[in-house]
């Protein structure tokens, strides 16, 4: 009885593991299969991309860089999925190499990694294959002719925030809430100081870094102090740590309507995040930086065969890859006008925003 | 029914009863099962490539199991795995790229600063548990915060100012050509003979040596430890400074293999948490740990194509990995019906 019960446990473990390996062997066949098909209609042109840890619903960059691919696509009649456009979520970072090995291994003719946590990711994968297209956004990999680098000047961006943000304080005091450390947060924190100082150079900028880029409850408790000390105008360079500062002034905002709070946004428009009801709203305006275009930009370089690779790309003001969102009448007609002026200037180079905090 | 039998058949209905549900939900919300678990057993088992990852995958989680089940053994619940590994991952990082030595000579120094800085992390809550009986659960998960962020401060420092250390030498890294041609450039490294080593080393301290008898009986009743003659304090430090350098090894397999320096974390690893599901999947023995690692990390890393091959989104991934984790840890149902069931039936003869 015994021996019969376990022969049975047995050869259904058997029978699970013909079946299973039998569905691996099937998908094989499928798979190569598909890469045929790609081959016989090689006018498509496929684009992927690799999320950081933030995932690609990041109300921020990840989701910019997909938002691009998107339009990408759909100009040109692609499909989600192999031969189309696809993405990859990354759950931890060992996952970047990985991530990035996976879809050149599915024939996407270029795949972007979203971000400068990829760097060593990016370089390891470019090495081990030499025939992959891999643009890296917010970082530069010099010496690689696989790899094209993408940076933003956000600091000229934040500069006219700091300009915006000055004018219309009412307390007199501002704060910067930065995510990690580091040369890339580093140019909003320096654009946006210097675009107060410009304007009123008493405000003192109050500067607090999250040391993170998710988490949220600690986006909420210096959004707090800040808006307790006075502040009332609060710009955050901190990915989804900014989502606490949203919801800190909404708070705010609604249990007393009178209140004067604002969040400036960053990266994409992120006046969705900072509604109240139908008619408030604490968004004041966004640092936008347009990882979709440039997305969209680079993609077609690439699939006319002019894939800048071995280059760094800048977006600033001057070509539109960096700018302020609409503040839908938050922002008085006077200061849009100083803001303007300042955005010439800039542009004509007359005002040479600083890249770093300290210049 | 024989002991020996249900001990074979709990886990595999834990596993198969996981993986029913996991199909239910994937199901219900709208994605192939089929395609699913197809995705999942490519991801793990596919070709060389994803063989040599799930490897990778699998060899830190061995040491962050081992880690929390030798602290268990004595009775003593090390949450701060994670804070240790980080540790040991800087210090591993650190000598990596410090020191030009023979390979002989680098590779088991980086190993032991990775042990020795995890094991340091370690010994603090030690310390303060057994003198002043402050609850190492509290310090340790309190320490991770510390160690996060003074390692992050740290890279900064080492590097000049950079977001990353710079790459270990050749003479200290545990990747070899051999694996990468072998497997088709996956990062699979000599880790895993570490890994399988540190396993055998729990067991000879546990099974086979005076000192393993004592952390044990700690662990089973302190008092009468003591009364036994047993130093107990000595004994709760001892084991958190080992459970310390297990976690440490685990942050050098990081250093040295997969990712050969250490950049700033912008948040936990997770490893160091999924330590303490391996180690109890393991029911805190070294075998059973590595077994535990081996099924958490294949879970993992196969879930990762989950949703590039069946279009899976990687939260419905979570849930079904999880599902399969929680039917296996909750073996315990399954082996009180599994003997009623075997009760029943000699009755009825």
């Amino acid at each position: 009885m015994k021996k019969r019960k376990f022969a049975f446990a047995l050869s259904g473990l058997l029978a699970l593991g013909t079946i299973l390996g039998a569905c691996g062997g099937k998908e094989e066949t499928e798979e190569t299969g598909t890469t045929t098909d790609t081959e016989t209609t090689e006018e498509t042109f496929s684009v992927a991309m690799v999320t950081d840890t933030g995932g690609v619903d990041d109300k921020s960059f990840n989701q910019s860089t997909w938002e691009g691919i998107q339009a990408f696509g759909e100009e040109n009649g692609l499909e989600k999925g192999d031969g189309g456009f696809d993405y990859l979520q990354s759950a931890s970072e060992s996952d970047y190499v990985s991530n990035l090995t996976r879809l050149i291994r599915r024939d996407f003719d270029l795949v972007y990694a979203v971000g400068y946590l990829m760097h060593d990711a990016v370089v390891e994968v470019a090495d081990q294959q030499p025939d992959a297209k891999i643009a890296i956004i917010d970082e530069v990999i010099e010496g690689k002719d696989n790899v094209a680098s993408i940076m933003f000047r956000a600091n000229e961006a934040s500069f006219l925030a700091g300009v915006a943000a000055a004018l219309e304080s009412k307390s007199g005091k501002i704060g910067f809430i930065g995510g990690m450390e580091g040369p890339i947060i580093g140019g909003f924190q320096a654009g946006f100081e210097a675009g107060v100082a410009a304007v009123n150079p008493d405000i003192k900028v109050d500067v607090e870094y999250a040391a993170s880029f998710s988490d949220a409850a600690k986006g909420q408790q210096i959004a707090k102090r800040m808006y307790d000390s006075g502040v009332d105008i609060i710009f955050h360079a901190a990915g989804g740590v900014g989502s606490g500062l949203f919801t800190e002034a909404k708070e705010r905002k609604q249990k007393d309507p009178n209140a004067n709070v604002w969040a400036i946004g960053v990266d994409r428009d992120q006046y969705d995040e900072g509604q109240v009801d139908a008619d408030t709203n604490i968004v004041l305006t966004s640092v936008l930086k347009r990882v979709d275009v440039a997305a969209q930009e680079v993609a077609k370089l690439a699939q006319e065969g002019k894939f800048p690779g071995g280059e760094t790309i800048t977006y600033g003001l001057a070509d539109q890859g960096v700018d302020l969102a609409d503040s839908r009448g938050a922002i008085s007609e006077e200061t849009l006008a100083k803001v303007e002026e300042f955005k010439q200037q800039i542009i004509d180079g007359t005002i040479k925003v600083p890249e770093q905090p300290g210049e | 029914m024989s002991k020996r039998l249900v001990n074979i058949l709990v886990p595999l209905i834990s596993i198969l009863l996981g993986l029913i549900i996991g199909a239910i939900v994937m199901a219900i919300s709208g994605f192939s099962p089929v395609e699913g678990y197809v995705a999942l057993w490519n991801g793990i088992f596919m070709d060389t490539y994803t063989m040599g990852e799930t490897v990778r995958q699998i060899t830190p989680y061995v040491f962050a199991g081992l880690a929390v089940a030798f602290a268990f053994r004595t009775g003593l619940f090390n949450i701060g795995v994670e804070g240790q590994l980080i540790m040991g991952w800087l210090a591993a990082a650190y000598v990596g790229f410090k020191f030009d030595l023979p390979t002989v000579i680098h590779l088991p120094l980086a190993l032991i600063a990775a042990a020795v800085a995890g094991a340091l992390w370690a010994f603090i809550p030690g310390l303060l548990k057994a003198k002043l009986q402050v609850h190492e659960v509290i310090v340790t998960i309190m320490m991770n915060y510390t160690a996060l962020h003074v390692a992050n401060s740290l890279i900064g420092t080492l590097s000049g100012g950079d977001e990353r250390t710079p790459k270990v030498q050749e003479t200290a890294s545990l990747r070899s050509s051999f694996f990468e041609s072998l497997t088709d450039y996956s990062r699979m490294h000599w880790g895993f003979v570490v890994a399988l080593i540190a396993v055998l080393v729990m067991w000879f301290i546990l099974e086979k040596t005076t000192r393993g008898y004592e952390l044990k009986a700690v662990g089973f009743n302190k008092h009468a430890s003591q009364y036994a003659g047993m130093n107990v304090n000595k004994n709760i430090i001892l084991a958190m400074v080992i459970s310390g350098a297990f976690a440490g090894l685990g942050g050098a397999m990081e250093a040295l293999g997969t990712f050969e320096n250490m950049s700033k974390l912008h948040g936990f690893t997770g490893i160091g948490f999924d330590g303490i599901a391996v180690a109890l999947l393991g029911a805190n023995q070294p075998f059973g740990v590595l077994l535990g690692a081996i099924l958490f990390g294949s879970l993992k890393n196969g879930g990762l194509n989950m949703p590039s091959e069946a279009g899976v989104p990687t939260e419905i991934v979570n849930i079904v990995i999880a599902l399969i984790i929680f039917f296996v840890a909750s073996g315990y149902i399954i082996r009180v019906v599994l003997e009623r069931f075997g009760k029943q039936r000699k009755e009825e003869k």
